[in-house]
C-alpha cells in the first residue's frame, strides 16, 4: 500500500514532518494492535498455551511505517520482504489479523505460514510476498539477494526486496555478503537493507561486541547511500523509509538505514518476557503526541486499546477451537506436490 | 563422443534455450573462463558470481524464491560446508511453509579424489548431501547420464544437487547424447572456447534434444547373478573394470548404477540382490555414516533371509583429509584392488 507524503500540515507546534492526519492516525492504530497483539502473544505463552515466544514490542515505530510503505502484492514486480522474527508491526500494517498471527503462536493446522509447524512471528505470506522468517540469523539477507536480482531484470516495475534484522547478528558473515552483494559496480541491487538496533543479542550488549561507531558505517564502506535514524519515532521512520525507497526505485541502486529501536520485553519467553522500565516505549510516546498535538483524544486512545483487546481475545477463543497438525504429515510437502519423500516406501 | 564437461555444457545450453533456465552462476564459471572444469562456457546465461560461497547460495535460493531457475556452482564440493545450514533451509523451506513456497533451484559441484587434488580438492559430498531432506541428490557416472541428470535437475521444482565427479570431467561415454555430433572433433569446435583470446568466440550449438534420466531410477551396468556391487559416479567406472577383470575368472558381478542418491531405486538393488544374495555398496566419501551404511542397514532389515553373506560398505578411511602423495589418497579412497578383495570374500563366504 504505497502512500505518499502528503501537503505539509502542523499540527500545533508539531507538526509530524508535514505527514497528514490520515497517515498518523493508520500509523497509531497499527502500533497500537500491534503492541496488543504482541501482549495477547505473551499470555498465550504464560497461560501454557504455546511453547514459546519471541517477537517485536517496541519495533512499533520502524515496523508499522515500513509495511505501509511496501508495495503489498505477490511476484517480482512488488516488493519482496525479507524479514525477521520481530516483525510483527509490519505485517500488521501490511494487513494482518490477529487471527493469524494467534494461530502461528498455539501452532494450529490452520496457522497460514507454517501449518503448525514453526515458531511464533515466524511468518510466510506468498501472497503479499513474505519470505519465511527463519530461526537462523542473517541468512535473510543473501537471500534477498536473489529476489532483488530478479527484480532487476522484471521490466516494467520498480519494486524492491526489503531485509531486516538485528544488531547482534549483522556480525555473521552473510550480512556483509548481502552489502558486497548488493553494491557490486553496474550490478547494484534495487534493495533497502536495514538493521533494527536495539542493542542486545539475548543478553548480550552491543557495546561489547562492535568497534565500529554505527552498524550503518559499514555500508558506507560499499557507497551504499546510509543512515541511522530514531526508529522510536514513527515520523522520522516515515519520512527515512519513503526517501530510501523512492532513492531505490529510481536509481535501482541500495539503500541502508540503520534504525535504533527498543526492544521492551527482553529477547524471547526464553528471558521471561517481561516488561523492560528503562526503554523508550515508541507506542505511548507516540500515542502522547498525537494528544499533545490534540489529534487524538484520551478517550479515543483508550477505545482503539479496547478494540484491539477485544480482536486478541476473540482471536485466542478462535484458535483454540481449531484443529492441530497430525502425526501423519509429517512427510507433506517434503518435496513439491507431496512426492514420497519417506525412503521406506521408494 | 562427449566428455562429461562437455555434455553438462549441452544440457545447461538446452535448459536456457527450453526451460527458462535464466542465471548459471559461481565463482569463475563466466567468461572468459568458463568454469574451472570449462563446463560452463560460451553459454549465455553465465555470471561471475563473487568468492563467496554462502552468497551464492542465497542468492540462488532468492531467485528461486521469485520463481526464476538457475544452476549455482561451488567450485569444489571441499567449499561448500560452509554454507550447510543454507543448504538445510533451502531443504526445508518447502516444508516449513507448509508447501507455500518451493524452491526450484540446482546446485552442481565437483566432487570426489582421484586427481591429485590433496586435503581441498578430493572432499565427497555424498553422504553428507544424503543427510539434506527435502533435496534431490544426483551423481553421474558417464556423459549421457550427467546430461539426463542435469536435465531433470533444472526441470525439478525442488532444490537438487548435482555432483560432478572431478574425475571424470574428460571421461568420454559410450552413448551419444541426442543432437550430439558422431565425430569429437567436430563437437569440439563447436562448443570447446579456443585457448588464448576468446573475446569474439561463441558457441555453435549442436540440436541436442530433451533427455531425462529420472530420479530414483538406477541402470545395470553389468548383468550378473553372483553378487550385487552399488556404486555411483567415479568409482561405479572402477567397480565395471573390476567386474570384466573378474568375469575371466568366472565370477558373475552385477553392477548398478544408482545414479540418483536421493530419492534412490530402492526396487532395482532388491530385484538384483535376491536374485544375488550377496551385496556390496562402493563409494568414496568417509566410512563412518557413509550413505552405503544406510543401504546395507536396508538390506538386512529387508532382505535378511534372501542373504547368503554379510553386505560390505567400501568407502573412504574416516581421515581428516586426503594427503597429496599418492600413496596417501590411494590409501584413502577405495582403489580396485579394494573392491576386488571385497568382492572374492563376500562371494566366498558361506552362511
Amino acid at each position: 500500500m504505497m502512500m505518499s507524503i502528503q501537503k505539509k500540515s502542523t499540527h500545533g507546534s508539531d507538526n509530524f514532518s508535514g505527514l497528514a492526519k490520515s497517515i498518523l492516525m493508520d500509523m497509531y492504530k497499527y502500533m497500537v494492535k500491534s503492541r496488543v497483539l504482541e501482549e495477547r502473544l505473551i499470555k498465550i505463552y504464560r497461560a501454557g498455551e504455546s511453547f514459546f515466544w519471541i517477537g517485536g514490542p517496541g519495533e512499533e515505530a520502524w515496523g508499522v511505517p515500513l509495511g505501509m510503505l511496501a508495495k503489498k502484492g505477490q511476484g517480482p514486480k512488488y516488493d519482496y520482504l525479507h524479514l525477521h522474527y520481530r516483525c510483527s508491526p509490519t505485517l500488521v500494517a501490511m494487513g494482518l489479523d490477529m487471527l493469524s498471527s494467534v494461530r502461528l503462536m498455539m501452532n494450529r493446522s490452520t496457522d497460514r505460514s507454517t501449518g503448525g509447524r514453526n515458531f511464533s512471528n515466524h511468518f510466510c505470506i506468498p501472497e503479499w510476498n513474505i519470505a519465511p522468517v527463519t530461526s537462523p540469523l542473517e541468512v535473510q539477507y543473501p537471500i534477498a539477494c536473489g529476489t532483488a536480482h530478479v527484480q532487476k531484470r522484471t521490466k516494467g516495475s520498480q519494486a524492491i526486496t526489503i531485509v531486516t534484522g538485528g544488531d547482534a547478528g549483522t556480525a555473521e558473515g552473510d550480512f556483509a555478503s548481502s552489502l558486497i552483494l548488493a553494491s557490486r559496480k553496474n550490478q547494484e541491487l534495487p534493495m533497502l537493507i536495514t538493521v533494527q538496533n536495539n542493542k542486545w543479542g539475548i543478553s548480550t550488549h552491543y557495546e561489547g561486541q562492535h568497534g565500529e561507531t554505527f552498524i550503518a558505517d559499514r555500508a558506507k564502506a560499499f557507497n551504499i547511500k546510509s543512515q541511522v535514524i530514531n526508529a522510536n519515532d514513527p515520523v522520522e521512520s516515515y519520512i527515512a523509509i519513503q526517501e530510501s525507497m523512492d532513492y531505490i526505485r529510481k536509481t535501482g541502486k541500495p539503500a541502508f538505514i540503520e534504525a535504533m529501536v527498543s526492544r521492551l520485553y527482553g529477547h524471547s519467553s526464553a528471558s521471561g518476557a517481561n516488561p523492560i522500565a528503562d526503554e523508550i516505549d515508541p507506542v505511548k510516546e507516540f500515542e502522547r503526541r498525537l494528544i499533545k498535538a490534540d489529534l487524538l483524544s484520551l478517550s479515543d486512545a483508550k477505545n482503539i486499546w479496547e478494540e484491539y483487546e477485544r480482536e486478541g481475545i476473540k482471536a485466542a477463543e478462535q484458535a483454540r477451537t481449531e484443529p492441530v497438525p497430525q502425526a501423519e504429515s509429517i512427510w507433506d510437502h517434503t518435496y513439491a506436490d507431496n512426492e514420497n519423500a519417506d525412503w521406506r516406501k521408494f | 563422443m562427449a566428455n562429461m564437461a562437455q555434455a553438462i555444457r549441452m544440457a545447461l545450453h538446452y535448459a536456457e534455450t527450453n526451460y527458462e533456465l535464466k542465471d548459471i552462476f559461481g565463482q569463475d564459471v563466466g567468461a572468459p573462463l568458463g568454469g574451472v572444469f570449462t563446463a560452463t562456457q560460451g553459454l549465455k546465461t553465465t555470471w561471475n558470481s563473487t568468492l563467496d560461497e554462502r552468497g551464492i547460495i542465497g542468492m540462488a535460493m532468492g531467485i528461486a524464491m521469485a520463481g526464476d531457475r538457475c544452476v549455482a556452482e561451488i567450485q569444489f564440493a571441499d567449499y561448500i560446508f560452509n554454507t550447510i545450514d543454507l543448504l538445510k533451509i533451502a531443504g526445508n523451506t518447502l516444508w516449513c511453509t507448509n508447501g507455500q513456497y518451493n524452491l526450484p533451484m540446482t546446485v552442481m559441484t565437483p566432487v570426489g579424489a582421484g586427481i591429485r587434488g590433496s586435503v581441498y580438492h578430493s572432499h565427497s559430498f555424498d553422504a553428507w548431501a544424503s543427510r539434506l531432506a527435502g533435496w534431490k541428490v544426483v551423481m553421474p557416472s558417464n556423459p549421457l547420464d550427467a546430461y539426463g541428470l542435469l536435465l531433470s535437475c533444472i526441470k525439478d521444482p525442488n532444490p537438487c544437487l548435482f555432483l560432478k565427479p572431478k574425475a571424470l570431467m574428460r571421461v568420454r561415454g559410450e552413448e551419444l547424447i541426442p543432437g550430439e555430433p558422431t565425430d569429437e572433433k567436430e563437437l569440439k569446435n563447436m562448443i570447446d572456447a579456443p585457448i588464448g583470446d576468446r573475446s569474439k568466440w561463441k558457441a555453435k550449438w549442436p540440436e541436442v534434444s530433451e533427455y531425462l534420466v529420472p530420479f530414483g531410477k538406477g541402470k545395470i551396468t553389468r548383468a550378473g547373478d553372483q553378487i550385487t556391487v552399488v556404486s555411483y559416479g567415479r568409482h561405479l567406472l572402477l567397480c565395471n573394470e573390476v567386474a570384466d577383470q573378474l568375469k575371466t575368472e568366472g565370477y558373475s558381478v552385477e553392477v548398478v548404477d544408482l545414479r540418483s542418491i536421493y530419492p534412490y531405486d530402492w526396487s532395482l538393488i532388491k530385484t538384483s540382490v535376491e536374485k544375488t544374495g550377496r551385496v556390496i555398496f562402493v563409494n568414496e566419501d568417509t566410512e563412518v555414516t557413509n550413505f552405503g551404511e544406510h543401504l546395507a542397514y536396508r538390506v538386512v532389515q529387508e532382505l535378511f533371509y534372501h542373504l547368503l553373506a554379510r553386505p560390505q560398505v567400501i568407502a573412504g578411511k574416516n581421515v581428516p583429509g586426503i594427503g597429496l602423495h599418492p600413496h596417501l589418497e590411494d590409501a584413502s579412497v577405495p582403489q580396485k584392488h579394494d573392491i576386488e578383495k571385497a568382492i572374492r570374500e563376500v562371494c566366498a563366504e558361506v552362511p
